[in-house]
């Protein structure tokens, strides 16, 4: 049980055997339900170090000024040296340590990652529930204005935006948060549809309680399971972008350090051949976290699919 | 099927007015106006307004957008800001290099893929499964450019196997052979990321289909294992896999604009970054248009196929 990849609903080898005692009475359910989650999830051996690495990498974000050996755009008098004791990683061309460096990308690629994703969930939860809610020409409204964000490729559009507004840290974080949506929207709508016809929803309608508590108390907690699953990928998907926004200068911008940007100078062969502390070591450390996160995302999928299918 | 293609088709044109409608809002949310690049800086005000009235720029921006609309029902992409050829022209010139980069890279992915993904299903949870799932992990994780600069490094740079980039040798005869050497990495770098999405689609999609009933009677009433995982379950658990082609397409669109760049491959991709850094407005509009059309078109595509690959979607 070690590996598991299943992007599509039914999951026919995971149908639950365990999970079939555990009808109890309705009020300690949802505990129940976290602790059946939260036991699968630990059972995905690579989900788990995912989070370890995760984890160490968010730590690095927060704790860059404390453990940095150097302010990350201090300029050295030796530059592109070799690594040394004093220099762990070596010197950039423009003579910065490449460990610090190193260190503050971490809060640059955390940031992104959490905060664009952020956004777009937060829009994309409050889309889906109006168009499944509402039906009628609302949907339709909503879902075709959907079907134009969809067809832009989505790479595209944000680095065509990016550059005509100015590439920040700030202005990428908002970007990719404001066009992420789509993919939410029509997840959260599917589950309302099917959610809205229960007793339960139309029990509150009928006791009379405002639509924006049905739709935020009643119908979203019972929908986030598939949110959650998709808003972990999508963390990994912004910090990719972010990074390749980065290294083709329209995300974060020198002498602020980024992962991304550290690699634009082996664009030239030279530091690519001869340097490769300069461009591998921030490479690697993208890889990780994309990694760690794919694998958080995938242990989620598992865990929580494999409860739906009982 | 006829009614289903049709409906499917009616909801693409709103869709598609839309994209003109957003791709002409996010250019023009552009600073400056294009004549002060395009005019020389002595210009009087009174030059600067009659370039203006000519290129239409001093009309409201919902007039702008229709007469641009209308140019482009004519096949009409304006002209370049920076080099003042036709947009047509200079689309037309990077269309090649693109396409027979993403396709050479879909149908290379897809060949290493699928069999793949089946041979993990049917081998679930052996060390082959386990190795596939691990390089399909990479492989959607790693970042282009970072794959790309690595494979430079290693078969460009140190083993000299393959050029480190661009589409011919500069002066060479262009030949078939050389085209292919150069083809050979950037292909590399986004087949990976294309099979290993694929992998995890084609494995998920057979397993689910390798545990339906009907495959345990055609077991049951003796079909050889070839022919129950090649014919039977094969051409079942290829169906969903249809609506992935069209998810991949965009992606690839993306993969392809840092791939270009990283092997300064003369197709599209270069030319967004060119025209970015140039602030070619015209041709960014324009190929931002074209990929927007592209993923559109695809969808319907996939849409349609699926349809008819599985009459059950008709009546959703």
């Amino acid at each position: 049980m070690a590996m598991k990849l299943n992007p599509n609903k039914n999951v026919p080898e995971l149908a639950g055997t365990e999970t079939s005692g555990q009808m109890v009475v309705p009020f300690e359910k949802e505990e129940t339900y976290l602790h059946m989650i939260m036991r699968r999830f630990l059972k995905h051996r690579l989900a788990c170090v995912g989070v370890v690495v995760f984890l160490l990498i968010l730590l690095i974000a927060l704790l860059a000024p404390v453990i940095s050996p150097q302010d990350p755009a201090k300029i050295f008098n030796e530059f592109e040296a070799a690594p040394s004791a004093a220099h762990w990683l070596g010197t950039d061309p423009v003579g910065r340590d490449v460990m610090s460096r190193l260190i503050f990308g971490a809060q640059v690629s955390i940031t992104v990652g959490i905060g664009a994703v952020a956004i777009y969930v937060a829009i994309g939860i409050v889309l889906g529930l109006v168009a499944g809610y509402f039906g009628g020409w609302i949907d339709m409204l909503i879902m075709r204005l959907t079907d134009v964000f969809m067809s832009f490729p989505y790479f595209m559009v944000i680095l065509v935006l990016v550059s005509i507004i100015g590439p920040s840290l700030f202005n990428i974080t908002l970007v990719i948060g404001l066009l992420g949506w789509p993919a939410i929207a029509r997840l959260v709508r599917g589950s309302v549809l099917s959610i809205k016809e229960m007793d339960y929803v139309k029990a509150g309608v009928a006791l009379g309680y405002s639509t924006p508590k049905i739709l935020f108390q009643h119908i979203l907690p019972n929908a986030l399971a598939p949110i959650l699953v998709n808003a972990t990928f999508g963390v990994a998907s912004a910090i990719i972008m972010e990074a390749s926004l980065s290294f083709l200068g329209m995300g974060v911008r020198p002498p602020a350090a980024s992962w991304g940007n550290m690699l634009t100078q082996a664009e030239s062969i030279t530091v690519l051949s001869s340097q490769p502390w300069l461009w591998i070591p921030p490479g690697l450390m993208i890889l990780l976290a994309v990694l760690s996160v794919n694998f958080i995302g995938d242990g989620l999928r598992d865990a929580i699919e494999s409860q739906n299918a009982k | 099927m006829l009614q289903y293609i049709i409906r499917r088709i009616l909801i693409a044109i709103p869709v598609l007015f839309g994209v003109t409608v957003l791709n002409f809002l996010i250019i023009n949310l552009a600073p400056g106006n294009p004549v002060d690049m395009m005019v020389n800086p002595s210009a009087t005000p009174a030059q600067l307004a009659a370039t203006k009235h000519a290129l239409g720029l001093d009309q409201p921006v919902w007039v702008q957008y229709w007469n641009w609309l209308v140019q482009l029902l004519h096949g009409n992409l304006g002209f370049s800001y920076s080099t003042r050829e036709p947009v047509t022209q200079i689309l037309m010139a990077h269309v090649g290099p693109t396409v027979l980069l993403m396709g050479v890279s879909l149908i290379v992915g897809y060949l290493i893929a699928i069999p793949l993904g089946i041979i993990c299903a049917r081998k679930q949870n052996s060390w082959i499964d386990y190795i596939v799932t691990g390089f399909s992990f990479f492989g959607i994780s790693v970042p282009h450019f970072f794959l790309g600069l690595g494979v430079i490094y290693v078969f460009a740079s140190k083993l000299l196997w393959f050029p480190t980039g661009s589409m011919n040798t500069l002066g060479g005869d262009g030949s078939f052979i050389d085209t292919f050497n150069h083809l050979v990495l950037p292909v590399l770098v986004l087949a990976t990321g294309i099979g290993g999405n694929m992998v995890r689609y084609v494995r998920s999609s057979m397993l689910d289909v390798l545990g339906k009933d009907y495959l345990r009677t055609a077991k049951a009433k003796g079909l050889s294992q070839f022919l129950i995982t090649n014919k039977h379950a094969l051409r079942n658990s290829l169906i969903p896999i249809i609506t992935v082609i069209g998810i991949d397409i965009p992606l690839l669109i993306g993969g392809a604009i840092v791939t270009e760049q990283v092997f300064q491959w003369p197709g599209l991709g270069l030319l967004t970054i060119q025209s970015i850094t140039s602030r070619d407005y015209s041709t960014l509009m324009a190929i931002n248009l074209l990929a927007a059309c592209t993923v559109l078109f695809a969808n319907l595509l996939t849409d349609i196929l699926y349809a008819v690959a599985d009459p059950r979607i008709r009546y959703d």
